[in-house]
């Protein structure tokens, strides 16, 4: 792979040559201690030292809500007029975010290509940037620390600089169109990169064991724990709506005024939402609370391996930091895990 | 013996086809038989599918719900659903006019697994709504007569007033080449002609070798319960029943996670399963 350093004080300078490219969005302030990715005005506005912005990037692929097509009366189901071709580009993205696009690419190709999907991802460049874990990121556990692939461009701080990983055609114009604000890897650069990764390694607080899990949910399939996760858990639905790799929408018709026209609609839907396994007729498969906790974490670490060999937790931390009822997904872990020790 | 069908994919996945309802046939109080045929010609003619499969339909305007695919597709052209009036979308449908157009898109799920099937016997037992996927494994079945063993049908219902398919399957009484078991709970107005009692009775008619048979079982699940009874006792090996399984379904090409049992998707992985598959997976029944 092809690697370049960017030196700090000429980012500026190379935030405004990626303007030919694209919209930059980049994580910006929001509130005291939040961050958004949102689009970047100002190269001051951005802010490279975050740890997660509270949606993930997920809002630009599959947006909280969309309009998939419009129907009339005696004509039918018609696409809406084409979507504008503005190409995007997202900067300062941790690899953790970076697997979670990988993992939804898995779910929106296949077999049945999502085209309203595809047709974003396909305008969006990704760059990526390194981070220092917080309390609440366990993505080493997860093996979502690193990235090889995934991105455009890829930033790794080296202090007073950046080392730059290509990894695409497009990544390669982009260096390309500010040739002179890039230099060459010296061998102190490779040796800082090396020291940086060893610290970065060393600062991760939160650890879980996931090889075997899949197993041990199996195991602990009736265990008590998910009654009381259950009784701690509201059922708000934001640890699906921060995830990541959570995917699932609802669908539904809105007709305008006219009654004879409308849109079919979907929006960000939540399997902790009481209605979501309803059928027609009334039968609940989760009614219970807990049963839908448990099928939360089920598919992540269960489900998705069996599906996509892999499971879907990105080790991101953004459930267990914005749930209202301090529902930890490092805890439940722990605890199946010395449940099935006993 | 069996195409791989070319599922419609439009300019959105999940853009319906155009279609109209060309006849709707009443068939016992809130189930109506809808005959569906898509507006483009080409689509008509090229549409296919595989028994147990099933499609989306739309409703203009009210939404879109999943139906099992009631006809055969060795009899092409008209696609039929045999719907029950339950909610929203369905009782938008049983209130159209006649000729409305309505949104097609599938054919959606796995199907009976016909490769595996054929040489074998057929045992196909339904209760009440159950038997909509499987007519249209019964007709595939005697439109490729050749390719089965033995055809055997048992179906159940409360009374004569609620069998559906009621003189379609009648009139298979006296073929020969299946064996066609019809039976009521109650008959209160002593006007049926076929057996009185309860679905699992009819196994005392019939002879089979369960090495060489499939079962295809669909119906409520009290029903299963007693039928699934049944078949293990004649010594039915757990891969050789086939289920159809109903979930909660809003795409039906598995992305919007709504029909997840565990770790299958009913949409891609099902609707039919082994039983087998169904005690391995959490929640499934
Ligand atoms: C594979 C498969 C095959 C099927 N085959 C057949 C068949 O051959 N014949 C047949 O009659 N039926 C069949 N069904 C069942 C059929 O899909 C349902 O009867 C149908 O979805 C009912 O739709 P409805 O809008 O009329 O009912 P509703 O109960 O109004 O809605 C159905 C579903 O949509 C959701 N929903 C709708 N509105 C709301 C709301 N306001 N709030 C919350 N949730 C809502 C519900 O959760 C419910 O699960 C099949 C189902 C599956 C999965
Ligand atoms: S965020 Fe917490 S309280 Fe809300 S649904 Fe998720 S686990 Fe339950
Ligand atoms: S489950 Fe929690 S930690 Fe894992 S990817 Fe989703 S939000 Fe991040
Ligand atoms: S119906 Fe949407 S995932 Fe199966």
């Amino acid at each position: 792979m092809k690697i370049v350093k960017l030196p700090k004080e000429k980012l500026a300078e190379f935030l405004s040559c990626l303007r030919a490219f694209g919209e930059i969005h980049a994580p910006t302030k929001r509130g005291e201690k939040s961050h958004v990715f949102a689009p970047l005005k100002e190269p001051a506005g951005i802010e490279l030292d975050y740890t997660r912005t509270i949606l993930p990037l997920k809002k630009y692929f599959l947006p909280p809500m969309e309009t998939m097509f419009n129907f009339q009366a005696e004509k039918g189901y018609e696409t809406p007029a084409e979507e504008s071709d503005k190409k995007y580009i997202i900067f300062g993205v941790h690899p953790c975010d970076i697997h979670s696009l990988k993992i939804l690419d898995l779910v929106f190709g296949g077999k049945y290509v999502d085209g309203h999907y595809f047709s974003r991802r396909s305008k969006a460049a990704i760059i990526g940037l390194d981070c220092i874990p917080d309390e609440f990121c366990f993505c080493r556990s997860t093996g979502t620390d690193f990235v090889d692939d995934g991105f455009d461009l890829f930033l790794s701080d080296i202090e007073d600089s950046y080392l730059v990983r290509v990894g695409t055609s497009l990544g390669d114009d982009m260096v390309k169109a500010a040739d002179t604000l890039f230099q060459e890897v010296t061998v102190q650069d490779r040796e800082k990169y090396k020291k940086k990764s060893i610290q970065r390694g060393q600062s991760f607080q939160s650890e879980i064991q996931l090889q075997d899990l899949p197993e041990i949910m199996d195991l602990e399939y009736e265990s008590q724990i998910w009654q009381e996760l259950g009784e701690e858990c509201l059922g708000c639905g934001t640890c699906s709506m921060v995830c990541p790799t959570c995917y699932c929408y609802a669908v539904f018709d809105e007709l305008n005024l006219d009654a004879a026209s409308g849109q079919r609609i979907r929006r960000w839907d939540s399997c902790l939402f009481k209605d979501y396994a309803l059928v027609a007729g009334g039968h609940n498969f989760r009614a219970q609370r807990s049963s839908r906790v448990k099928n939360r974490y089920f598919h992540k670490q269960r489900g998705f391996v069996s599906q996509y060999g892999r499971p879907s937790c990105v080790g991101c931390g953004r459930c267990k930091e914005y749930c209202p009822a301090g529902v930890d997904i490092i805890e439940v872990v722990n605890k199946l895990r010395s449940e099935t020790r006993v | 013996m069996y195409e791989p069908q070319n599922t419609l994919q439009g300019p959105s996945l999940y853009q319906p086809y155009p279609a109209r309802i060309i006849r709707t046939l009443p068939q016992i109080p809130d189930h109506q038989l809808f005959q569906v045929r898509f507006e483009q010609e080409d689509m008509v003619k090229s549409f296919t599918y595989r028994p147990g499969q099933f499609l989306m339909l739309s409703v203009l305007g009210t939404g879109e719900a999943p139906f099992s695919i009631s006809s055969s597709p060795t009899r092409p052209g008209v696609i039929e659903l045999c719907v029950r009036q339950i909610g929203r979308v369905t009782k938008a449908l049983f209130n159209l006019p006649p000729n409305a157009l309505v949104g097609i898109r599938g054919p959606y799920g796995n199907g009976f697994p016909l490769e595996q099937l054929r040489g074998n016997n057929l045992l196909l037992v339904a209760g009440g709504l159950g038997m909509a996927p499987l007519r249209s494994l019964l007709w595939y079945a005697l439109d490729n007569r050749a390719k089965f063993k033995d055809v055997i049908l048992m179906y159940g219902g409360r009374n004569p007033d609620e069998m559906l398919f009621k003189y379609e399957l009648l009139n298979l009484i006296d073929r020969a080449d299946v064996k066609c078991l019809l039976t009521v709970d109650n008959d209160p107005e002593g006007i049926w002609k076929a057996r009185i009692g309860v679905v699992t009775k009819l196994f005392d008619h019939v002879e089979i070798d369960p090495e060489n048979t499939f079962a295809a079982v669909c119906g409520p699940s009290v029903m299963f319960k007693f039928v699934l009874e049944k078949l293990l006792q004649r010594n039915f090996s757990k891969d050789r029943i086939l289920m159809s399984l109903e979930r909660n379904m809003q795409c039906g090409v598995g992305k919007c996670g709504h029909c997840m049992i565990g770790y299958k998707y009913t949409c891609l992985d099902g609707p039919i399963f082994t039983y087998w598959d169904a005690i391995n997976l959490p929640e499934m029944i």
